[in-house]
């Protein structure tokens, strides 16, 4: 255990330790804010039974600033380490390969929060400013954040996966943007596939984030999402274990 | 503290290290000899327990490098060839990063990363963010790094390449210093580096061992004897060369003349030294001498001859 927090310790320390972790969290406020303004925005126009929560959290900005940044923070995880030739002083310190892709996961989804932890702010000041509830019910913070935390948990261990499969950052971050917009446009399949019955259709809407948090960011806590974002993130996380394993082995 | 067996590690078709023997006692310093591409950094990495062997077996301090890798890494302070260090940290952080991931317990911190900066000179740039550094400070903290947690068996690839000779002066001291209380396995192509450090050694060649023992052993079981010269005043060389060819031990001379003088190299029989015979037949003859002495064979010799034989 102690060599996993001190695993962990390290790689929060190297995400901001560089450029790259301000610059990140600079454009995903500026992004996060403006999202902000124009759910205002959107509230003055027109009288809507929407909350403040659920217009911040389902708009086209949301999204964007969401599926940008996962490639961002998880591309130089392992890619960095296999470049820097580190991986070598790492892996013959008396550290199990498990805990390293762990501390590295941990380490990712830990950043990867933070970016958040500012948003809740806006809310505080919303309620401060208007005098209003910006959520229907507590239940609808908790599900939103909730939400957040477990497609956060998914795409955050398919970055990673990616960053395992090469040497190279951009690589890493390409690949980890292919696989989170697959993942992401499986949900909007239906869109694109009239000709499909109801029962695909059906079955296209359990892997949608998009209807997922519109669910749980109106306060509806459904099961269902929950075991398929935590089960998928253990499925991916074996698999990053694995090519970890794999790549040092063959190298 | 080590022990291989029958070690081999192919990389596709290619067969990197080829079912290699050998041990090395506790408080030995060993070097690891070879070309470019002989296998020296591959047995390296598998005794680190880096890479998994194709077949065979490694143990270091009676655990499987394999089998057991976190018990026999526990043991084990590696310093890889290009010496990877994070950019980004301070040496102190980093040296207090790898003594924590090794194990070292909070109370001995202090006292092991204080005792490694002292070690390795790197007081003056504990501070220092490691990105800044030169390559001999790199090096030096690569190996404060390897022996931050007190192990046993200090595996160190090619420590001084790249090095400026202060700094490799300075690294072989330290090395030197170390051999007190650690076994050592060092590689290097520097034959001159094994000679000072190692008290055995060990040639490998495309992945097979050519040849494994004290550097003066190797020197004395491969034959290759040494030139004599000599030089003295002779009235007539090409006679005076004649003669020494008689001397006992003696198998070749050539003749060289230099102003008034005459030197004489002198090729010895194979584990014959004629230096005392050559001396008396020179005041026999009442040559005036001005010179006579040995150049020593080095390992360079030794290792040119048993790596070239290969070739052909």
């Amino acid at each position: 255990m102690r060599r996993f927090l001190t695993l962990l310790g390290r790689e929060l320390g190297s995400a901001f330790h560089q450029p790259l972790a301000y610059v990140v969290l600079f454009f995903f406020l500026l992004i996060t804010g403006f999202n902000f303004h124009a759910g205002v925005s959107l509230l003055n126009k027109s009288a809507s039974s929407t909350t403040m929560v659920e217009a911040f959290f389902n708009t086209v900005y949301f999204w964007f600033a969401f599926l940008l940044v996962f490639p961002l923070v998880t591309m130089r995880v392992f890619a960095e380490e296999a470049k820097l030739g580190t991986i070598e002083t790492l892996m013959t310190a008396p550290v199990r390969d498990g805990q390293v892709v762990f501390a590295k996961y941990f380490g990712a989804l830990f950043f990867y929060l933070i970016l958040w932890v500012p948003s809740l702010l806006y809310f505080f000041a919303f309620q401060g400013i208007t005098a209003m509830s910006a959520a229907g019910a507590a239940g609808s913070y908790l599900g939103a954040y909730s939400m957040l935390i477990l497609i956060g948990m998914l795409y955050t261990a398919v970055g990673c996966l990616a960053s395992a499969l090469t040497d190279n950052q951009i690589v890493a971050a390409v690949i980890a943007f292919a696989g989170i917009l697959a993942l992401f446009f499986l949900g909007l399949l239906s869109m694109f596939l009239p000709a499909t019955g109801p029962f695909v259709r059906e079955v296209i809407c359990y892997f949608s984030p998009i209807q997922h948090m519109m669910d749980f960011s109106r306060g509806i806590f459904d099961t269902r999402p929950v075991v398929f974002y935590l089960s998928s993130t253990a499925l991916i996380l074996f698999i990053t274990f694995h090519v970890f394993k794999y790549r040092r082995w063959k190298s | 503290m080590i022990k291989v067996e029958q070690l081999t590690k192919c990389y596709g078709q290619v067969k990197a290290v080829d079912s290699i023997d050998f041990e090395v006692a506790k408080g030995e310093i060993v070097g690891f000899l070879g070309p470019n591409g002989a296998g020296k950094s591959t047995t390296m990495k598998i005794l680190a327990g880096f890479l998994p062997p194709t077949s065979g077996r490694a143990e270091v301090a009676g655990r499987d490098v394999f089998c057991e890798s976190l018990r026999a890494r526990e043991n084990i302070g590696y310093l890889p060839e290009n010496v990877p260090l994070y950019p980004d940290m301070r040496v102190h952080e980093y040296l207090r990063y790898r003594a924590a991931l090794k194990g070292v317990p909070g109370r001995r911190m202090n006292e092991r990363v204080g005792d490694v900066l002292d070690l390795c000179g790197l007081n003056d740039v504990q501070k220092t963010i490691i990105g800044r550094l030169s390559k001999g400070y790199r090096q030096r903290v690569g190996l404060a790094d390897a022996m931050v947690h007190e192990p046993d068996l200090l595996i160190l690839d090619e420590p001084t390449i790249g090095l400026d000779p202060n700094q490799i002066r300075l690294v072989r001291d330290l090395i030197r210093n170390l051999k007190r209380h650690h076994t050592i396995l060092l590689s290097t192509h520097i034959l001159s580096e094994v000679e000072m450090l190692c008290s055995r050694v060990i040639i490998i060649n495309k992945g097979r061992i050519e040849a494994l023992d004290s550097p003066q052993n190797l020197r004395a079981r491969l034959g290759v004897a040494g030139h004599i010269f000599l030089e003295a005043r002779v009235p007539e060389p090409q006679a005076a060369a004649a003669g020494i060819r008689r001397v006992v031990g003696v198998g070749s001379v050539s003749v060289r003349a230099d102003g008034a003088w005459t030197i004489f190299t002198i090729q010895a029989n194979p584990g014959a030294d004629p230096r005392e015979a050559l001396y008396e037949h020179a005041v026999a003859s009442k040559w005036p001498v001005r010179e006579i002495s040995r150049s020593a064979v080095s390992l360079e010799q030794v290792f040119a001859e048993v790596t070239h034989s290969e070739d052909n």
